[in-house]
């Protein structure tokens, strides 16, 4: 101890200046007070200057009434709203495109990335050739490419597609027939949750027993039945109260039934393509990092192939594919935002809009920053969470 | 993006520049030794590149004009295409001297956005063009319900079509682009139906779709849309130079004074004309103003007057063909109008 105690009393003997420990914390002193200051001058600069050029300023512009109308709107918007719910609007939208591009995205990209590791030639090329095209390919121009090249070629609405179960495709989009929920509905909905419920119950009662036992029991096929069985007898009991809004031609376009807008397909498809490339090879990386002695062993032990990918290889896989799998996720959220380009309502289109109604250039460049800052660390926590369960436990 | 990004360049520039904005204008202008003239991305007839490369119209010639008062040289002008969403922030920011791009003067551009609208270079309203060939039966706007309707965001037209409709308890489907160039695209591929905005750029991009004589405008104008250009608030005398340059275009042209004879009217006996072109034994008017006293003919020479301006981009001199209507001078039955130059 004594001697430590004195080593640890060396470094500061001699003059003040040369203390590292007080030097350190002078200059840590100095970065904090330079980083808050200039921030705070940025701040003071800008608030001065707008008062100056007799620009109006806060927040307070957001209760106004927006005046224009938005083309989809997820949640209730007239052009009577204010111009807060239009931002919230096109936040939604961008959620919406978000979510359903992640999880698409996601499926094309494992199918891509094992697909890549197939003995079979064909598959393993026709792979290969995806994952090159796209990830070397700007993300706008498979927007453009999905827009103008794949759904404006598509015919006018008065010479739609005609699709079965009474859809349609046309140059205004993918329409198709629309639930309308009657009376006693509810009860199909209850049918499902409990459906939800009894299978994960049966999910694991069946893992305990294996793990037990050793015994296997069918839980696919039990779950799809209580899935789609207890919905289904629902329906029949509570009077078939489900009926369909079709899709009709009217004068300008079809009406009726639900539309979903080129400028969302477009969107979606382009930023599933693209980031599936990404994570195809992220998985394949995964795959690849998995020491092939796992694989040896298992097979050993006699598992088939498929069961060895689920149960060795795709796990212990996630461990090393989940942190940069994040990361695509917070580019395809952010990539969202070329959704301008073709018009479709996104976050920034909407704030963009409200920002050059009002304009309010600073505080629509705040709020834009602020949620698109809010998505991504939201997605990123779920991500941790997912990473932490799949994490190695060591004992 | 790019408006994202001039958005922060614009808080970044009100943070950082402040000492450049506060001199005035003018000697920010004389200093760099060219205007910066805000102009639209394109459009025919207001501000467009010609083939080779420079750019015409009335928008882009009224700057010509101002460089003419205060450089005497109509050529020293600099121009930046901003989209209907950069505009705003473009001019706040001081990214650009003048606005000239067929902008609507509105309230609360004038009050909250912190700008000032020197006056009326074109008296607009909103129209609705259709392709009459794929909608034979559509002869009035008002057949227009559940139609899909394309529109450029971040502008006036994008709130007079959500009113119209709303009024006329009509319903429509908005397909809203940021671009002029999308808003055409889309259009031209039939992914809406309708196409609005000012009836002046209506009759400029069917010229520019692919069979114009397919497309027909509808004869209601649903709304008053005078554009002019702008300039930011609390520099008067830019302020004043720039609105007494579209004043002088006005009254040159009240007064014959035309970019043929203006070397002719110096001479002239009448103690009006004489005036107006600083040929008046120690004139003031120009100089008060801040700019030399030749400076009406300055901008004659360099423009001609409105009239002249006006048929050259979108009169009986241009593919445009606009009758002047509503913008003939008043004492044609028209609005223009403009004080006295004395």
């Amino acid at each position: 101890m004594a001697s430590q105690e004195i080593l640890r009393e060396e470094p500061s003997r001699g003059s003040f200046v040369n203390d590292p420990r007080i030097r350190g914390l002078f200059f840590q002193t100095l970065v904090v007070i330079v980083l808050f200051g200039s921030v705070w001058w940025i701040v003071q600069n800008v608030i001065d200057n707008l008062q100056r050029l007799h620009i109006a300023s806060g927040f307070g512009f957001l209760k106004g009434r927006a005046g224009f109308d938005i083309s989809d709107t997820p949640i209730a918007y007239t052009s009577d709203s204010t111009y807060g719910r239009a931002i919230v609007v096109g936040l939604i939208n961008t959620i919406i495109v978000a979510v359903a591009g992640i999880i698409t995205a996601t499926i094309i990209g494992f199918v891509i990335g094992i697909g890549r590791l197939s003995q079979n030639w064909l598959i393993q090329k026709i792979c290969t050739v995806y994952v090159e095209i796209f990830r070397n390919i700007p993300p706008l121009l498979v927007i453009f490419f999905w827009y103008s090249g794949v759904l404006a070629v598509l015919p006018a609405p008065r010479d739609s597609y005609h699709l079965p179960f009474g859809s349609f495709l046309n140059q205004r989009g993918f329409y198709f027939p629309r639930a309308v929920w009657g009376e006693g509905s509810w009860l199909i909905l209850v049918a499902l949750i409990v459906g939800i419920a009894m299978a994960w119950f049966v999910a694991r009662t069946a893992r305990q027993r294996q793990m037990a036992t050793g015994q296997q029991f069918p839980v696919f096929w039990t779950s799809a039945a209580l899935i789609v069985g207890l919905p289904l007898l629902a329906y029949v009991l509570s009077g078939f109260p489900l009926s369909f809004d079709l899709p009709k031609q009217s004068t300008f376009n079809l009406t009726g039934g639900f539309q979903v807008k080129p400028e969302f397909l477009s969107l979606y498809l382009a930023l599933s393509c693209y980031t599936a490339a990404f994570i195809a090879e992220i998985v394949r990386a995964g795959i690849r990092g998995v020491s092939k002695g796992q694989t040896e062993a298992a097979a050993a032990l006699g598992l088939r192939s498929g069961s060895i990918l689920r149960l060795v290889v795709v796990p212990q896989a996630m461990r090393i594919v989940i942190p940069p799998l994040t990361s695509q996720y917070l580019n395809l959220t952010k990539n969202s935002s070329l959704a301008i380009a073709i018009g479709y309502p996104d976050l920034t289109a909407t704030a963009g809009t409200v920002l050059n109604q009002t304009g309010q250039a600073v505080e629509g460049v705040l709020i834009m920053m602020i949620a698109y800052l809010i998505l991504s660390l939201v997605t990123s926590a779920v991500m941790n969470v997912v990473n932490a369960r799949m994490a190695l436990v060591e004992r | 993006m790019k408006h994202i990004a001039i958005g922060i360049l614009g808080a970044a520039t009100l943070g950082l520049m402040a000492s450049a904005a506060s001199a005035g204008t003018l000697d920010t202008v004389k200093a760099k030794g060219f205007i910066q003239c805000g102009v639209s991305t394109g459009l025919a007839g207001f501000s467009a590149p010609d083939d080779k490369g420079d750019w015409q119209g009335i928008d882009a010639d009224f700057c010509r004009a101002v460089a003419a008062a205060v450089f005497g040289d109509g050529t020293k002008v600099k121009f930046t295409p901003l989209s209907a969403k950069e505009r705003f922030t473009a001019l706040q920011s001081g990214e650009v001297d003048i606005l000239s791009r067929n902008t609507t003067w509105t309230i609360n551009r004038d009050t909250a956005l912190g700008l000032n609208f020197i006056g009326v270079t074109y008296y607009d309203g909103q129209g609705f063009m259709i392709n009459a060939k794929k909608l034979p039966g559509v002869n009035s706007a008002l057949q227009l319900s559940g139609a899909a309707v394309c529109v450029q965001s971040g502008t006036t037209t994008e709130l007079n079509l959500a009113d119209y409709f709303k009024a006329n308890k009509m319903e429509y489907n908005p397909v809203v682009f940021e671009k002029l160039e999308e808003v055409n695209a889309a259009y031209d591929a039939g992914r809406c139906d309708v196409y609005t905005t000012d009836q002046s750029g209506l009759y400029g991009i069917r010229l520019t779709l692919g069979s114009p004589a397919d497309h027909v405008v509808l004869p209601e104008i649903i709304s008053k849309e005078p554009l002019g250009p702008a300039v930011r608030q609390g520099d008067d005398q830019w302020y004043h130079i720039v609105k007494w340059t579209y004043f002088a275009l006005l009254d040159a042209e009240e007064l014959g004074i035309t970019k043929a004879n203006v070397d002719e009217m110096k001479n002239s006996a009448s103690p009006e004309i004489k005036r107006v072109l600083g040929q008046e034994a120690d004139t003031k008017i120009g100089t008060d103003l801040g700019v030399s006293n030749d400076w009406v003919v300055n901008i004659v020479k360099a423009t001609g007057n409105y009239g002249e301006m006006f048929d050259r981009n979108v009169g009986s001199g241009s593919p445009l063909k606009i009758a002047r209507g509503i913008n003939a001078l008043w004492t044609k039955g028209g609005l223009q109008y403009a004080p006295p130059i004395r």
